[in-house]
């Protein structure tokens, strides 16, 4: 059964302004997973195919395409977690 | 020439060429130091001190020559007054305990200043919280210079040490640390100077500028992690306390059989300070490192990085409306150290939209948080430059800059 893990390689939390954290996708599995997010979040702005402004269930995030996303505003890692879930699995 | 002494430098990273401005967190490293650290395993690696046979006498040799060489880099008058340590903080945490949690009491005062490191700032907070004394911080201008009125006000009979940054880890403001010591010791104090960000890109001569104590790493200077330097007047050091405990760092460990305790003689300044095996080989390295940096020589480091800081304070000044520079944009008051910021964007997402064209900048609050509260900011972006730098290379981060203010 495929789990978040099989996608991501790691998620370290930011410092400053942006309390968030940034998920790097696993780099063999990158394309697949912002191919599923991009099906799944709704898009608000891109520039250069490099980043993507979208949103999912109220949470905002930017993705890159080298493989790596921003996300504010969830409650603790747990939750991050389970949006990653829905937008992965 | 000095860029083909950097393998990682033909890195290409998401198929562009490698651009590392992020020196100020760490120094890319020639294959000079890279071969010393192949020599030293291949062919003399053993532990140091009290063993009797070749390889140890070796490894001995090497490692106390690497504390000369550290000592003459920075003109201290004896070997002696070089501890080898782990870091900048570790060096600093060194004089809090084995200094400051011995001769600091409720009365004193401590005068740090805003635009501290936090290893600067939280090391002596926690000794306050044991001996009760008080930390006083300076003020700090809105452009991230240091408030000298406002440190010297600040200064009284009550200081008893006073630290401070030689060049700010954000702004890249350069302190008149021969100054503010001076006016230290006059009040009868000691100064402790944080010297990460100065030592590896400027001459710093601590005889000249009469400080104290005297903190840097060797990795933001070209040589490895782990290991770092603490300079301390001999006759400080002479009279301080161990740090740690353990084997190296003492003479003789007597069980008493009448007391049922052991006693302990200390090691002679400055082994006493160094418990347990040393990082020889990074000391090794950071030799080499340092006989690179000589090669070129300091004057010629800081003309370089002037040079840059200049261009670039100049190209991004009229680059893009959106971007801010912080701090000074004066590059006499600076070495290469550039926070800026994107209207609209976080400072991680500028250092992940560089990243995507293989440039490696700084964002967050670069563990100086007090000085962001100065700034009225969160957080920040950050380019910092070293001797392999280009002005070609900040026509490319500039290039970039300029798509991302699309956004």
């Amino acid at each position: 059964m495929p789990a978040v893990e099989d996608y991501v390689a790691r998620i370290e939390e930011t410092c400053g302004e942006e309390k968030g954290a940034v998920v790097t996708f696993k780099y063999d599995k990158k394309d697949d997973a912002i191919a599923k997010i991009m099906k799944k979040a709704k898009l608000k702005n891109s520039l250069s195919g490099i980043i993507f402004d979208l949103t999912f269930e109220g949470v905002s995030f930017r993705m890159f395409s080298s493989g790596k996303a921003i996300f504010k505003g969830f409650k603790n890692k747990e939750a991050l977690h389970d949006l990653l879930a829905v937008l992965l699995l | 020439m000095i860029r083909e002494d950097f393998p990682i430098l033909k890195r290409k990273i998401n198929n562009n060429p490698l651009i590392y401005f992020d020196n100020a967190a760490t120094t890319q490293k020639p294959r000079q130091v890279i071969e010393a650290i192949k020599n030293f395993y291949e062919n003399h690696n053993a532990n140091v001190h009290r063993a009797v046979h070749t390889l140890s006498l070796e490894a001995t040799e090497l490692h106390e020559k690497a504390r000369k060489t550290t000592a003459h880099f920075i003109n201290a008058g004896d070997a002696s007054e070089i501890v080898f340590v782990r870091g900048t903080t570790e060096a600093i945490n060194l004089v809090a305990y084995a200094w400051g949690l011995r001769n600091l009491k409720k009365g004193d005062e401590v005068l740090v200043s805003l635009m501290e490191h936090h290893s600067n700032i939280v090391p002596w907070e926690i000794i306050s919280k044991i001996n009760g004394f008080t930390i006083n911080y300076a003020k700090v201008n809105e452009d991230g210079t240091l408030d000298h009125e406002d440190f010297e006000r600040k200064i009284s009979s009550k200081t008893k040490l006073a630290s401070l940054s030689h060049v700010s880890n954000v702004s890249g403001v350069i302190n008149d640390v021969k100054r503010i010591a001076k006016v230290v010791h006059e009040n009868g104090a000691l100064m402790l100077v944080d010297g990460a960000q100065s030592v590896p890109h400027m001459p710093v001569d601590v005889r000249d500028l009469d400080v104290d104590f005297l903190a840097f790493s060797g990795h933001k200077m070209l040589g490895p992690t782990g290991i770092g330097a603490l300079y301390g007047k001999k006759h400080l050091l002479e009279t301080m306390e161990p740090f740690q405990g353990g084997g190296e760092m003492i003479k003789d460990v007597i069980f008493n059989q009448k007391t049922g305790r052991c006693g302990i003689d200390w090691n002679e300044t400055p082994w006493k300070f160094e418990a347990g095996t040393p990082n020889i080989c990074g000391g090794v390295a950071l030799m080499a490192a340092i006989k690179y940096l000589e090669s070129i020589g300091m004057t010629e480091v800081i003309a370089h990085e002037k040079m840059l800081t200049e261009y670039a304070t100049k190209t991004m000044q009229n680059c893009c409306t959106k971007l801010v520079l912080y701090g000074t944009e004066d590059p006499a008051l600076k070495c290469g150290i550039m926070p800026f910021g994107i209207a609209g964007l976080s400072s991680h997402d500028v250092a992940l939209f560089l990243d995507n064209y293989g440039i490696m900048i700084r964002s967050g609050f670069h563990c100086a948080q007090p000085l962001h509260q100065v700034f009225k900011l969160q957080s920040s972006a950050r380019a910092s430059f070293y001797i392999y730098n280009t002005r070609e290379e900040i026509d490319r981060f500039i290039e970039v800059l300029k798509e991302i203010e699309q956004f």
